[in-house]
């Protein structure tokens, strides 16, 4: 089958990534500082291709991405932290929290449309960072302080490819078609047939959880978390990601945070030039590549993973259809 | 007598002080090819939204295959049987032409969202399904050879063959299609035309059309019903139509 060899070639390039990077961390060729970027880039990877998942597959304008993550961020580290439970669990239920909140703001917001839901996310990621500030229970607007330092790149990386991966076959399903429908066409996809609401409040939903999956990595990343840090700003910064990269682009995505993090990173021993050179550098990509870098495109549609894809003749017969090139439609 | 399949009574909708249809009233029987005309601004794209569930009728009743479906959305009328193309024509423009025919079988795809995520259970078997159906409706429409194709990049002519295809996707009972002819020249229309009533054999499926290309709807539809201003004017056979007085002033103007 073409897709499960597509599935089993990216697993290979990640998993080989994966042991690259691991072995220069374990031989000190990559320092500490490197070492948590290369983590934060793992989990800015989660937070785009999460909110790429309502921005750029479904089309709805939502400015509330780091009040998601907060929500992740504050749950997981109250069940590391004060009910000592493994972390695993805490990333799970994280999730399932950050997305019951997403679940919760999308059904009355997602009524709303393009600038109107924008602002509306936008406020709504306000007041989840403001009611975070004023619960003394997690430290208040002083911090959480005493978090476990849990996340390792280890975890970061494998939790980043299960994301990948879960989003990748989500788009390329039905239901990721329905969302993608809606984003082409509100009026015509709900003519074939397609639960327009439902299937808003679904990619909202799931991405919400996934960035409450990031704000746990992200919170056992450091022994403090700050309400503050998740502020509008915050949203932006991986809303830039995601335009930067390419809407509706998995591949844009990782692109777009690696960029995004890697220039700040880069640009840190310059503080003083830092947010300008970074803003020429966002001014010149959308002047010179408006759609991102990776606008809709997929590094599985690149020549290389054609060329791996049609060895095999035999996967293709075996589908009962002829015709080259037959599982490309909306692959990723 | 065959079944009425569509039922519209007493339909009106107002919108501000505008009344765009008023007291419509309709059947289809199950089988029959109906056409809908009437003059630039007369109601008969509000009367397709309305049957559509896009709009929801100020008054009056909609059934479908003798099921109340007023207010209902467009997904669920959808999912009942009823298909429809746009006037000005709404196509997913980004994508292929093989995933816009895909959309269209949304209604069809038993996988769940877990199965989708990890590619297990029915997915492949769906899929593939749903891969299969979506190349046979496209070879039907001249498309085949286009499917990898960005729908927005196809002439026009394969722009409209494609809305319908992706219409008939989703499995309906009755078909609506608004203009299926506009913006084509004589020879694509009368392709058309043998399509329309080739699918309605093969497919045994009832359809209303708007239309303005007359050769057309008077050459395939069994009846017809006029609208102006709103109001139902005039149904009956084509040649009854032709001789109607007031169609003809309708159309051609006339004293009052």
């Amino acid at each position: 089958m073409i897709e499960r060899r597509t599935d089993a070639l990216l697993a290979v390039v990640g998993l080989v990534l994966f042991a690259i990077i691991y072995g220069l961390i374990e031989a000190d060729v990559i320092g500490p500082f490197w070492k948590l970027n290369i983590i934060i880039i793992c989990i800015n990877v989660i937070m785009s291709v999460s909110l790429n998942l309502i921005n750029g597959y479904t089309g709805q304008f939502s400015l509330g991405h780091a009040g998601f993550m907060a929500v992740g961020a504050y749950v997981s580290v109250v069940l590391t932290a004060k009910l000592h439970l493994p972390f695993a669990v805490a990333i799970l239920v994280a999730a399932v929290a950050a997305g019951f909140v997403g679940f919760l703001i999308g059904i009355p917001t997602l009524r709303l449309n393009g600038d109107y839901l924008a602002i509306a996310t936008l406020g709504l990621c306000e007041i989840i960072r403001i009611v975070i500030m004023n619960i003394n229970y997690v430290g208040g607007a002083a911090g959480f302080t005493g978090i476990p330092h849990h996340t390792t790149f280890t975890w970061a990386f494998l939790v980043m490819l299960a994301t990948l991966f879960f989003v990748k076959n989500f788009v390329n399903s039905a239901h990721g078609r329905a969302c993608i429908a809606i984003r082409e066409n509100e009026i015509a996809a709900e003519a074939m047939g397609v639960k327009i609401v439902n299937y808003k409040v679904l990619a909202f939903t799931l991405g919400a959880a996934f960035a409450g999956v990031a704000g746990a990595l992200f919170a056992h990343s450091f022994y403090i978390l700050m309400p503050g840090t998740f502020s509008f700003l915050q949203s932006f910064n991986y809303l830039i990601m995601v335009v930067l990269g390419g809407l509706g682009s998995i591949t844009g995505s990782i692109a777009g945070a690696f960029v995004v993090t890697g220039i700040s990173a880069a640009l840190a021993g310059v503080p003083e030039f830092r947010m300008i050179i970074y803003s020429i550098i966002l001014i010149l990509l959308m002047f010179y590549r408006p759609q991102g870098l990776f606008g809709y495109v997929e590094i599985t549609n690149l020549p290389i993973f054609r060329y791996l894809k049609n060895m095999s003749p035999e996967a293709k017969r075996a589908m009962g259809i002829d015709g080259e090139d037959k599982g490309k439609g909306g692959e990723a | 007598m065959a079944e009425s399949i569509l039922k519209c009574s007493n339909v009106s909708i107002v919108f501000g002080g505008l009344t765009a249809v008023d007291d419509f009233n309709m059947y289809i029987n199950d089988g029959e090819l109906i056409g809908l005309i009437g003059p630039n601004g007369a109601g008969k794209t509000t009367a397709f939204n309305l049957l559509t569930g896009v709009y929801a009728p100020t008054s009056g009743k909609i059934e479908f295959c003798g099921e109340n479906v007023t207010g209902m959305k467009p997904s669920e009328i959808t999912a009942r049987g009823m298909a429809r193309t746009f006037q000005n024509i709404r196509l997913f423009s980004e994508l292929s032409v093989l995933d816009n025919v895909k959309i269209a079988f949304h209604k069809h795809i038993r996988y769940n969202l877990l199965e989708a995520a990890l590619r297990i259970g029915r997915y492949m078997e769906d899929e593939i399904r749903t891969d299969i159906e979506a190349h046979k409706l496209l070879k039907i429409f001249g498309l085949d050879e286009l499917a990898n194709e960005t729908a927005k990049n196809l002439p026009y002519g394969a722009q409209r063959r494609l809305e319908i295809a992706r219409a008939l996707a989703t499995g309906p009972k009755l078909l609506l299609l608004d203009e299926p002819a506009a913006g084509m020249n004589p020879q694509e229309t009368q392709d058309l035309m043998n399509l329309i009533a080739w699918l309605r054999k093969e497919f045994k499926i009832t359809i209303l059309l708007i239309e303005h290309d007359m050769s057309l709807v008077m050459g395939i539809c069994e009846r017809i019903y006029v609208l102006e201003y709103g109001k139902t004017i005039a149904m009956g056979g084509p040649a009854e139509i032709q001789r109607n007085p007031h169609v003809i002033r309708a159309y051609l103007g006339g004293d009052d």
